[in-house]
């Protein structure tokens, strides 16, 4: 295969020997390694790439404006403490003290039959809306650019006035890995409304109570 | 009829149009591809099912690593025209009183990410080589007394007001220190940015539900 043939050195002899064929230079391996770079440049200009996920979070309120925190609609809201080691606690409505009874607490992980049922079961209705036009455009039913289809998404979430709005509170020594988590669930489920905000003494107490009840009667 | 007359050479292929083809696509991949600068960390990023990809420049990339280290880093993609790292440093020598010398500017030009104090940029940007540079990563200040951090953004945001601001914590970082970088960018009115995860593949039907 790699041959090169050569012009053979005829000024020795005085004669000049003319050559019959223009000279052949066999371009296999040059192409192989040519090729080999390419898919090498190719393959890495593509996948280096690390991928993003945009927050927006909301403005923190000025303190010389004292900004009351809007209302949740008890019905609608849906707390989520991460307490770390892939756990999640969640529970219904607020927790008020000062209106007995406190909300049961139910613990989860997050895996697809944990945190992710929960909060399909709660969207549904969103949810499948937004499945159902995002299967109409892979279908070919409905035709839209992307930015249409993201468009026509965040609509229906402004509009959207049954499903859970996610309070999501990350107790002591949660690793970021959880919140990711958690965040990325929102964002599969298509939650519409949801917020990062601080753990409180009422909840910090709720779970303690929680934990310790459960490692109490885990052992019978 | 004739008979057909075999070649008794092999048939040989002209492959110059084909090695010129490929050259030219060789040498297109090779100039737009962007080498990735050696990080001063390794970080494990988390996945979601997030597919937006990072900005190439004008990004400001704040790293948590494993052990709660804070890294900052300005990026202006390949275009290094606006010396926009140079202009920064300058900026924060000013604000902490400090001089350097236009070699050092440059040399900090070419540098990545770093976790150090003020004080000790100096002898970071005068390190011979890039393993006496990751010995000298102690933290970057940012507690209420003496917040670096919080004047790294600032001063870049006065250069460029556009910045993007992407966060790329490690796994397993804690989310406390996570959560402290999360207010001071607050503080410096930044309030949408990225988190840089890996992509991970989910599929759910409304039949698990």
């Amino acid at each position: 295969m790699a041959e090169i043939i050569q012009n053979e050195g005829g000024k020795q002899k005085g004669k000049r020997r003319s050559k019959r064929h223009s000279t052949h230079i066999d371009m296999t391996p040059m192409v192989d390694l040519a090729c080999l770079l390419l898919t090498f440049f190719m393959l890495t200009t593509a996948f280096s790439k690390a991928k993003v996920m945009d927050i927006v979070l909301p403005e923190p309120p000025k303190k010389e404006e004292n900004v009351k925190p809007p209302e949740i609609d008890t019905s609608r809201a849906l707390n989520i403490v991460l307490i770390g080691d892939d756990k999640v606690i969640w529970y219904n409505g607020l927790a008020n003290p000062s209106k007995p009874p406190l909300p049961a607490l139910h613990e989860t992980d997050f895996s697809d039959e944990g945190i992710r049922r929960v909060l399909l079961r709660r969207n549904k209705e969103l949810f499948t809306k937004i499945e159902q036009m995002n299967e109409d455009v892979v279908t070919g039913k409905l035709e839209l650019s992307r930015d249409t289809l993201s468009a026509r998404k965040n609509k229906f979430k402004r509009q959207d006035k049954k499903g859970p709005v996610v309070l999501i509170k990350a107790g002591e020594n949660v690793k970021y890995k959880n919140v990711v988590d958690i965040l990325d669930e929102m964002s599969i489920t298509n939650i519409a409304v949801y917020a990062l905000v601080d753990i409180n003494d009422v909840e910090k107490k709720m779970i303690a109570d929680f934990l310790a009840k459960q490692s109490g009667t885990a052992p019978k | 009829m004739g008979k057909i007359k075999m070649s008794k050479k092999p048939p040989r292929i002209d492959m110059t149009p084909m090695v010129d083809l490929f050259f030219l696509l060789l040498i297109f991949f090779i100039l737009t591809a962007t080498f990735r600068q050696p990080e001063a960390v390794q970080v494990d990023t988390p996945s979601s099912v997030s597919e937006t990809t990072t900005p190439e420049k004008h990004v400001i990339t704040i790293t948590v690593s494993k052990d709660n280290m804070v890294f900052f880093n300005v990026d202006n993609g390949i275009d290094t025209s606006e010396h926009l790292r140079g202009n920064i440093l300058r900026a924060m020598a000013y604000q902490y009183q400090m001089k350097f010398t236009p070699e050092e500017v440059k040399k900090f030009e070419g540098l990545s990410s770093f976790s150090l104090p003020m004080d000790k940029m100096k002898a970071f940007i005068n390190a011979k080589s890039t393993e006496e540079r990751d010995a000298m990563h102690t933290g970057m200040p940012m507690d209420s007394t003496d917040n670096q951090l919080l004047y790294w953004v600032r001063i870049s945001r006065q250069y460029y007001n556009d910045f993007q601001v992407a966060l790329k914590g490690d796994k397993d970082a804690d989310y406390k220190k996570i959560k402290k970088v999360i207010d001071i960018l607050q503080e410096n009115n930044i309030n949408k940015f990225s988190l840089t995860t890996s992509l991970e593949a989910v599929d759910i039907s409304l039949e698990n539900i």
